[in-house]
């Protein structure tokens, strides 16, 4: 990865991150509601990852806060100033889009500087400052380049710099790392989250890569139907996930189903308390959510359960055990399932006492995502 | 048919019998060349009749006192600059009309990109002399005293060609996500305009004016109809006086259309060529 040049030294003195609220947001298109009173709150300096299949309404809650959609109702404050009627061109945002947005008649140092020429600063002051920030995303060397002779990383690490360059109050990332590779996506993601942590800056990234948002951001918002299902830090969201629809999305869960009684639920023959958000969920059939690393495994020739198929992932592999007909994924240290053979008999136990259950879906109870 | 076809393009045709696509080839090229032929026979013998007889004087003799009596004759030097005035005029009001009108319907509105499809049509399908016997009963005294008012009428005219350049234009380029960059940047309507869409916009915009400025330079019925003698009115008129001249001016308006044409065409070459070497050079 190009080494970083010290970020606060070029971009100026570290500019205190604005608080950033959404409040309420609504917007309709026709039939549709895109944003269906989504709320939330960004501390100064904050990273946050809006998270959420296609559809959910992050990409919409992104362009309101960039002032690019209208609401229907709701609004968008910045440090308690309300801008839900400033204009996009009066919110000092910078931002970051999925496709790639440099201007294609201007090389990459008329790029970053176009914001600069639009606050009319000094040529000479907007060609240094734009070099600068060439140099703090590692392309100083591209700067007379035009788009069409960068590739899809450069031309991202520019326009970053171009929406760097204004100094702005909130950064806004539209799903910048969609269309790259995966060795330049891991780059640029490590690039981003050093940038952002040196200058402070609020930041506000929408993606629907869940590892790129975990491993990112400070907090994540998983969004649902235009609402926010759960906020918080990615080890809380993975490890404690308030809804089903969340422990779903985010990382890799069994459905096993199960019947609930007062509270309490059967699993592998433990009886296991159901999570406290989930509890007012009736008695009666319903299926335990279980990630993989939430299971453990023991041969056993005298058990039911057996092992249908391993895959390596480096330190531990994952193992497909079948249970009483529902495949359920458990994480094994390698060294360990090396010795358990395709077939082998094994015990299957909880790691957790405490479960997360969701309504039983229609499909084939078992059935894993 | 056969002894159509060249020797050469037979025993192509025998050397490649395996390859099925391959086998039409040398038929078709034929026919390509037949086609062209005709074609350039089409364009190019009414040019070659129209020069012939520039060059001829009364007698049938060859000669250049046709040429050579241009410049001095009667009325040309008028008709020849209020036909450059009403290009500029034209060409101006035309960009300026359609430039941010384009934009903004492929921006905003783009529903409404197949109903100005079929309003930029109507120049076409509407014949001329009713364009401009309604534009002339409608139009107020002062516009009709002025040579102006042809300038627009031929924004009409010219507007299925510059609306279908344009469109063409904007749909090459991702529109709404650079005009977003610009606006999230701080950059205002015409900023974004100027700087960010029109300069992207070169090819189009380029075919637009070409079209426009022959189209002004080449149009006869309704500046004759206007009172106005422009270019072709004159050349129509002075063919009654002296045909040989008369034929050589509208030879020298084809050869000159076309010479800024390719000046034009060139210069956007050339500038393509000159930001390439200059990346090339850093």
């Amino acid at each position: 990865m190009t080494e970083l040049v010290d970020a606060t030294r070029i971009a100026g003195p570290a500019p205190a991150g604005a608080r950033v609220s959404l409040e309420g947001l609504v917007r309709t298109y026709g039939a549709t509601r895109a944003l269906n009173g989504f709320s939330l709150a960004i501390e100064p300096g904050e990273f946050v990852a809006l998270l959420g299949p296609s559809g959910c309404g992050k990409t919409t809650a992104l362009r309101v806060l960039a002032g690019f959609e209208r609401l229907d109702s709701g609004r968008v404050t910045v440090d308690g100033r309300d801008v839900s009627k400033v204009s996009a061109q009066h919110r000092d945002m910078g931002m970051v889009f999925q496709s790639y947005s440099l201007f294609p008649n201007m090389n990459a140092l008329n790029n970053v500087a176009f914001g600069l020429r639009m606050r009319r600063q000094h040529a000479t002051q907007r060609r240094q400052k734009a070099g600068e920030l060439l140099e703090l995303v590692g392309l100083s060397d591209q700067a007379s380049k035009y788009p069409h002779q960068m590739s899809g990383g450069q031309q991202q690490r520019v326009a970053l710099a171009r929406a760097l360059a204004i100094e702005p109050r909130v950064l806004l990332l539209d799903e910048p790392l969609s269309a790259l590779d995966a060795k330049v996506r891991a780059e640029l993601r490590d690039q981003i989250r050093q940038l952002q942590q040196r200058l402070a800056i609020t930041t506000v990234f929408v993606t629907h890569d869940q590892e790129e948002a975990l491993s990112m951001a400070d907090r994540v918002c998983v969004m649902s139907a235009g609402r926010a299902e759960q906020t918080a830090t990615p080890a809380a969201l993975y490890s404690r996930p308030t809804t089903s629809f969340v422990a779903e999305f985010v990382g890799v869960s069994s459905r096993v189903p199960v019947e609930s009684e007062n509270g309490s639920v059967v699993l592998f023959g433990e009886r296991c308390r159901i999570r406290a958000s989930d509890v007012g969920l009736p008695d009666g059939p319903l299926d335990a959510l279980l990630r993989p690393e939430d299971v453990t495994i023991t041969p056993d020739e005298t058990a039911k359960p057996f092992v249908t198929h391993k895959s390596f992932l480096g330190a531990i592999t994952r193992v497909i055990v079948q249970v009483e007909g529902v495949a359920v994924r458990v994480d094994v240290r390698s060294d360990v399932a090396a010795d358990i053979e395709l077939g082998a008999r094994v015990r299957v136990a909880v790691v957790s006492r405490d479960v997360l259950v969701a309504q039983r879906t229609a499909t084939r109870p078992g059935s894993t995502q | 048919m056969a002894s159509l076809i060249p020797d050469i393009v037979e025993d192509a045709l025998v050397a490649v019998p395996e390859a099925p696509g391959r086998r039409r080839r040398p038929r078709l090229r034929v026919w390509r060349a037949v086609v062209l032929f005709i074609a350039g026979a089409y364009f190019l013998i009414p040019i070659y009749a129209g020069l012939r007889f520039s060059f001829e004087n009364d007698a049938g003799h060859l000669s250049l006192y046709a040429v050579k009596a241009i410049p001095s004759e009667p009325g040309f030097s008028a008709a020849f600059w209020l036909s450059m005035r009403l290009a500029v005029v034209t060409l101006a009001l035309t960009l300026v009309l359609m430039v941010p009108t384009s934009v903004y319907v492929h921006l905003k509105l783009p529903r409404l990109r197949r109903l100005l499809d079929f309003v930029t049509i109507l120049p076409i399908v509407i014949p001329p002399i009713v364009l401009i016997l309604g534009v002339l009963r409608a139009a107020p005294l002062w516009l009709r005293a002025s040579p102006y008012l042809l300038s627009l009428v031929y924004v009409i005219l010219s507007m299925p060609f510059v609306y279908r350049s344009l469109d063409a234009g904007l749909s090459a380029i991702d529109l709404k996500t650079l005009v977003e960059a610009s606006r999230s940047l701080g950059g205002n309507w015409l900023n974004t305009l100027w700087r960010v869409v029109v300069p992207n916009l070169r090819s189009a915009l380029l075919s637009a004016t070409v079209l426009t400025l022959a189209l002004v330079l080449g149009e006869f019925t309704m500046a004759s109809l206007d009172l106005w003698t422009t270019l072709p009115v004159w050349i129509y008129q002075f063919q009654q006086v002296d045909a040989h001249v008369s034929t050589a001016v509208s030879m020298v308006s084809l050869i000159g259309t076309w010479l800024l044409i390719t000046l034009i065409v060139s210069l956007d070459r050339s500038q393509s060529r000159r930001t390439r070497r200059r990346t090339n050079n850093s």
